[in-house]
């Protein structure tokens, strides 16, 4: 008999994607769960799934044992009462949401009739094969299974010898390899009034930019540039935990940016998503008009797609978004969004991505 | 239906371990243990969780909170928080799986434990009642419930789960002893009529005039009807209340009537769970320790054995204190430390020392194995001298130093508060007493509320759920921070008012 669990855990998994899809816009704002991001899926926490009962509140008293050295709080749990369930769900699960829930349009690559190339993996067993590629240890197992099965194994003389049907070989398979590739590059103002809460809405917004475009193509890299006066490429680390101080030359980093595309990446091979983010409060008036240009001129030809995020902080002027809209409107490339607070995650990452570039 | 050969694709035991089940069940029948025949299963890790996410059988009806039960039991052992070691069925013939993964002399122990446990499903009186072919039953549940979406559909049948589930525990866990519903007694007021004052017959018709008696006849009438309760008396199976009032469609009743057959199988295990595993480890160790263990298997035994008894913080382990209690009862009996002259004696030391050989410890425990349950048994056995001896404290939260401390160690308020914490089997205990209620057909519940508030926000979702039984309002009687309120639910909004004398 075959036990049904398999059933009830998949309707379970359905019931808690459900419940992910109706708070998504909670999930989205809240910056916890990034922390919670492990290779492969991510752990969510979520409220009470269970059936409700009449059940007692959270009481304060209850009983130990022994000599009752209970100093330092939480070091005893008695409370039953918030349950809090984790749920892992894989990154692609989670892109899916999102991409559900948003409404958001499947990316058309570039460049799908580019070749893709194959890769040999030797990860399997097979009865035939070259000599050259014999499994010692398979067949010797299975030599001495066939002796057990067969009664021919004797325990005082352990001695096993393979015939013809216990051989096995490695085998291999072939693997394609991913044909699309796609560039993430994020700048960052990091300039002195981008402040820990701005940063902080910049790293939740391009965790779900991740998600949403490595669900889309195999191959994605990220690169992370950040500026204040001048421009400069870090890791993924420094990029979410560098503050200077100066001030903000926005073209700097625009300058870099359209090296780094044209130089490493060449357009009919990479798919390439910019995104900017920054407070909109640039140097001085020529430096915008020299970010507009380069935009136009080296930039937005060779990407999919250019985001600017404009993060509000009681320092900037916001000014650049402004600019930005109306001289380079008629690109359909560039999109800029507002985003004032946490709770704004969740439009801006519709209006990034809601186009399908 | 015989399903039972082999409900799992399980492995019979290997001929080692066959022989310890046959040496371990023959030591455990020379010391008394009395069981039905034990079926050992084997599962790997995997198997092992599914069963015990389906409460130990294999066949359940589908409903996804054994999916999720499943998830947090793989998730745990994954991360190597728990790992189930045993698992064993009340059911004639008992089912017990081990875990194909353990030692071999955990497997001994743990087949010592299960011939305790199984001694415990067949004496126990409150397991008396039980269904001994519930593996068989729980099938045809199971069977009946998948007709049933078949053909109503999934999303009927598993959100009418998801309502009966929600009051699983409002059963009355002694009705299966006790003959609830007498016969209307043959003096009630009805059949009294109006009284007459007496007289001689030729003035009675002046002394009691026919109007009068009429009318008085009326009144009384209406009186009656006016008070006519529906329940009667107050009923704490309201699970079977709603079955036998709620307007249901008969597959409804069906289920609901095997959701709460189900419940009654399961709770006199909640009843008895410190005796149970006290008793089951006291034999454990017994079996172990007496006849079982073999010189190189000791500190192997050693380390499980204080790992099932180990206490955690926050909470009492029930093994432990359990085990202690038996063994407590055990050493009592036989010192002969019972009875008046003890009771009455007031020097510690002469308590402590107390012996009179009685040698009647084996025979305690068994009796008391046969007729307590973990209320009963808490009061009969947890006396001064065991409370201090094994240092049983009250912890609080003190705000002021945002910890928890110990509060008490006086043992009569330990006492106390573990019964307190036993009392209703740790439920809250919810009656219902007006089918009725304000003469709209709504539902009156009522709370009995012995110190510990409900929890509102569940409260609030299990009142939606009993109204879309009972489909018109339902309302609870209870304190919420020691104001009489009454909480209610129509269908559209929660009310939460004061209580007045309904």
């Amino acid at each position: 008999m075959v036990l049904n669990i398999e059933q009830d855990h998949l309707r379970f998994r359905e019931i808690v994607r459900g419940r992910i899809k109706q708070d998504l816009k909670k999930y989205i704002s809240n910056s916890e769960m990034i922390g919670k991001k492990g290779k492969d899926f991510v752990s969510i926490p979520i409220p009470q799934i269970e059936l409700p009962t009449f059940r007692f509140g959270e009481r304060q008293e209850g009983i130990g044992q022994g000599e009752g050295d209970l100093s330092g709080p939480g070091s005893a749990g008695n409370n039953p009462g918030a349950h809090i369930l984790e749920v892992d769900l894989t990154m692609e699960e989670l892109a899916q949401i999102l991409g559900e829930e948003l409404e958001l349009p499947r990316i058309q690559p570039k460049g799908t009739d580019r070749v893709a190339t194959e890769r040999d993996k030797y990860s399997q067993v097979s009865r035939t094969g070259p000599e050259s590629l014999r499994h010692f240890k398979r067949t010797y197992h299975q030599a001495l299974r066939r002796q057990i099965a067969s009664g021919t194994y004797n325990a005082n003389d352990p001695t096993i010898v393979p015939v013809h049907d216990d051989k096995r070989f490695l085998s291999w398979k072939t693997k394609p390899r991913p044909e699309s590739s796609a560039l993430i590059l994020y700048m960052m103002d990091v300039s002195g009034s981008m402040g820990d809460e701005q940063k902080e809405i910049v790293r939740t917004t391009s965790f779900w930019i991740d998600t949403w475009i490595r669900a889309n193509y195999k191959g994605v890299q990220t690169r992370y540039i950040i500026h204040d006066a001048v421009a400069k490429e870090v890791d993924r680390e420094t990029f979410f935990h560098t503050r200077e101080s100066g001030g903000t030359v926005i073209s700097s980093a625009y300058e870099l940016c359209g090296r780094i595309i044209e130089e490493e990446y060449p357009e009919d091979q990479w798919n390439v998503y910019v995104f900017h983010f920054s407070d909109g409060d640039n140097w001085s008036g020529g430096d915008t008009d020299r970010c507009v240009d380069l935009l136009k001129n080296t930039i937005l030809p060779r990407v999919n797609l250019f985001g600017y995020g404009q993060v509000d902080s009681t320092y900037g002027s916001g000014q650049f978004v402004r600019e930005l809209e109306s001289t380079v409107a008629e690109e359909d490339k560039l999109i800029t969004s507002c985003i004032e607070t946490k709770d704004d995650i969740f439009q801006t990452i519709k209006d990034f991505l809601g186009k399908g570039r | 239906m015989q399903i039972h050969a082999s409900p799992v694709t399980s492995r019979v035991l290997s001929p080692e371990l066959e022989s310890a089940r046959v040496q371990i069940q023959e030591w455990a029948r020379q010391y008394g243990l009395d069981f039905y025949e034990t079926i050992f299963e084997m599962l790997d890790y995997e198997e092992m969780n599914m069963v015990a996410a389906y409460g130990g059988f294999p066949n359940r009806y589908p409903h996804w909170k054994f999916g999720m039960e499943y998830e947090r039991l793989t998730k745990s052992y994954a991360y190597g928080l728990h790992k189930i070691y045993e698992m064993v069925i009340n059911n004639d013939p008992c089912y017990a799986y081990l875990l194909e993964c353990n030692h071999f002399v955990d497997q001994k122990l743990v087949m010592a434990h299960v011939f305790g446990h199984c001694d415990f499903f067949k004496n126990n009186i409150w397991f008396s009642k039980t269904n001994r072919k519930m593996m068989d039953t729980m099938a045809n549940h199971a069977t009946k419930i998948r007709k049933t979406i078949d053909k109503y559909g999934l999303e009927a049948v598993e959100g009418f789960l998801d309502r009966c589930l929600s009051l699983e525990d409002l059963i009355d866990r002694h009705s299966p002893f006790i003959q609830r519903r007498s016969k209307p007694a043959p003096n009630e007021p009805e059949h009294r009529g109006v009284p007459k004052i007496s007289s001689s017959e030729y003035m009675d018709e002046y002394i009691n005039p026919p109007d009068v008696l009429a009318r008085e006849k009326l009144k009384q009438e209406q009186e009656r009807r006016r008070r006519k309760h529906f329940p009667e008396e107050p009923q704490r199976d309201i699970m079977l209340f709603l079955i036998e009032n709620a307007p249901l469609e008969d597959w409804q009743r069906d289920i609901l009537s095997m959701i709460r057959d189900e419940a009654y199988y399961f709770a006199p295990q909640a009843q008895t769970k410190i005796m149970n595993e006290g008793w089951a480890t006291y034999w454990h160790a017994k079996i172990m320790t007496e006849r079982a263990l073999t010189d190189a298997e000791v500190i192997d035994f050693a380390d499980h054995h204080s790992g099932t008894v180990a206490m955690h913080p926050g909470q009492i382990n029930p093994y432990k204190l359990g085990f202690e209690l038996w063994k407590d009862i055990e050493d009592r009996w036989n010192k002969g430390k019972f009875g008046k002259d003890y009771d009455d004696c007031e020097d510690w030391l002469t308590k402590r020392n107390w012996d009179r050989h009685a040698g009647l410890g084996r025979e305690k425990i068994f009796e008391t194995r046969r007729i307590h349950n973990d209320i009963t048994f808490i009061d009969a056995f947890f006396t001064e001298e065991f409370c201090h001896e094994h240092k049983f404290f009250i912890y609080s939260y003190n705000a002021e130093r945002g910890g928890y401390e110990v509060a008490d160690r006086n043992w009569r308020s330990v006492k106390q508060k573990l019964l307190a914490g036993l009392t209703n089997f740790g439920q809250p205990a919810i009656n219902v007493v007006d089918g009725n209620f304000e003469n709209r057909g709504e539902l009156l519940l009522e709370h009995k509320h012995e110190g510990a508030d409900l929890r509102l926000d569940y409260a609030r979702d299990t009142l939606e759920n009993i109204f879309k039984l009972w489909t018109r309002p339902v309302h609870i009687k209870t304190v919420i921070e020691g104001k009489d309120k009454m909480l209610g639910y129509d269908g559209e909004s929660h009310l939460e008012r004061t209580a007045t004398d309904a």
